[in-house]
């Protein structure tokens, strides 16, 4: 999918300039490019990255109605604002906006349980594969290998399959995109706005800090992601998956970019013995064969 | 029992949107992204990716101008630009 830039141009500014973000940060491009597409949004925020880029009190850099609020109560918070909405007749979008912290581990209790009522709520869940804010530590998202400050030889475990834990619940949409493919990103959260229910969109959102890369390459980190397999494209729409075109010739591993491409950019994987390389190669290709099952 | 207490009206802890709401953030920079404007094509790319919002575009069909007082510094906009015959419309220079 590929929004028109002209559309995405008129779109109102949601992230004003001079906040607390890193330079180069995954998250803010992530943000600015979903929350823009939505029309009225009111957005949930659980502990993250993205209560602390807000800035200090009273100034915000949100430009748009935003509650932060304790972790594990983002889903349960934006249900009751969606309920109360819907009976004073007011149309907005009701958002949880959480990073893979808060919908990988804590709060995955709250968040099935509004997806199971169906809840009329756009779930983002922006991954930047562990818990930034409070210093590097991993995450369920974390993947094989990777360094952070509790996995300090790298981790031992495989990253979990949150869009398949959620494709569970049967909700009627859900997406990955990748801030290495804004226009991409814009169109699906475009499309799960014209949708009803629970909607979920997970974000590849590459961390500078965390990730011990430059920052400068932030988006082209996003693309290898996708280029080598590691974060595949997709929407599962009433549980059908379909890849999207942008990642589609992944499938077959013939055409990825050979996964070193994107560990070498990265200093949290510079312990990373060939043995675990191949581990991940085989972490990856479980996923796909896992994900064409759902076509 | 202490009688001094008064009771006033609760503070909710509302904030406001503000630019600028970290400060000048443009302090934070070693190097600054320059514009180009010969082997600029629009095609927006450094609009889409920066990650502050400091690539402004006033309307389509405009160059894009840098806000200099925000700009972090962080060349990605540098880095995603294609620029017109593999000469990048923007460059990063030591500040
Ligand atoms: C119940 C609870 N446990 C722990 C914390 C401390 N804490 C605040 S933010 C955070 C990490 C959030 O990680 P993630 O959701 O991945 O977002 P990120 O920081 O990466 O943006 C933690 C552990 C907390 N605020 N509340
Ligand atoms: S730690 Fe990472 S996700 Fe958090 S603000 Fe910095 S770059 Fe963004
Ligand atoms: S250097 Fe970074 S913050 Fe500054 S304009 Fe370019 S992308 Fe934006
Ligand atoms: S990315 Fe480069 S060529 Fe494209 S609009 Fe920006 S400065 Fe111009």
């Amino acid at each position: 999918m590929k929004a028109k830039i002209t559309e995405m141009m008129e779109r109102p500014n949601v992230l004003l300039r001079g906040n607390f973000a890193c330079a180069g940060c995954g998250l803010s491009i992530a943000y600015r490019t979903s929350i823009s597409a939505l029309d009225r949004p009111i957005v949930v925020i659980p502990a993250c990255c993205s209560s602390v880029i807000q800035s200090l009190h009273p100034n915000v850099a949100f430009n748009v109605p935003t509650l932060n609020i304790a972790f594990a109560a983002h889903a349960s918070a934006a249900s009751g604002i969606a309920r109360a909405k819907k009976m004073r007749g007011e149309e907005v979008t009701t958002v949880v906006w959480s990073g893979d912290g808060g919908t990988y581990d804590i709060g995955l209790a709250t968040w099935s349980g509004a997806a199971e009522r169906n809840e009329n709520i756009i779930h983002f869940c922006y991954d930047n594969n562990f818990y930034s804010n409070t210093g590097a530590q991993r995450s369920g998202a974390t993947p094989r290998g990777a360094v952070t400050t509790t996995t300090p030889e790298g981790k031992k475990e495989k990253r979990k399959s949150i869009t398949r834990i959620m494709a569970a619940h049967d909700i009627p949409y859900i997406a990955t995109a990748s801030i290495g493919y804004p226009r991409d990103l814009y169109a699906k959260v475009k499309k799960a706005s014209t949708i009803e229910g629970y909607r979920f969109i997970l974000i590849d959102a590459p961390c500078p800090t965390g990730w011990l890369s430059d920052p400068a390459i932030t988006p082209e980190l996003g693309e290898l992601a996708v280029k080598t397999g590691y974060f595949p494209l997709y929407e599962i729409e009433n549980g059908n998956l379909i890849f999207s075109r942008k990642g589609e010739k992944y499938r077959d591993p013939e055409n990825r970019v050979p996964l070193e491409e994107y560990l070498s950019k990265q200093n949290r994987f510079k312990k990373m013995t060939p043995s675990q390389i191949v581990e991940v190669k085989k972490d990856i290709q479980h996923e796909w064969d896992q994900l064409v099952r759902l076509e | 029992m202490n009688e001094d207490i008064e009771l006033k009206d609760p503070v909710l802890p509302l904030g406001r949107p503000t630019l600028g709401s970290a400060g000048e953030t443009g302090d934070w920079r070693t190097y600054r992204p320059k514009f180009i404007e010969e082997n600029c094509i629009k095609c927006y790319k450094c609009w889409l990716s920066c990650p502050e919002g400091t690539i402004r575009v006033d309307a389509h069909g405009e160059y894009p101008y840098i806000d200099y007082v925000y700009c972090k510094g962080c060349g990605v906009c540098v880095h995603v630009c294609p620029g017109r015959k593999k000469q990048k419309a923007l460059e990063m220079i030591p500040e």
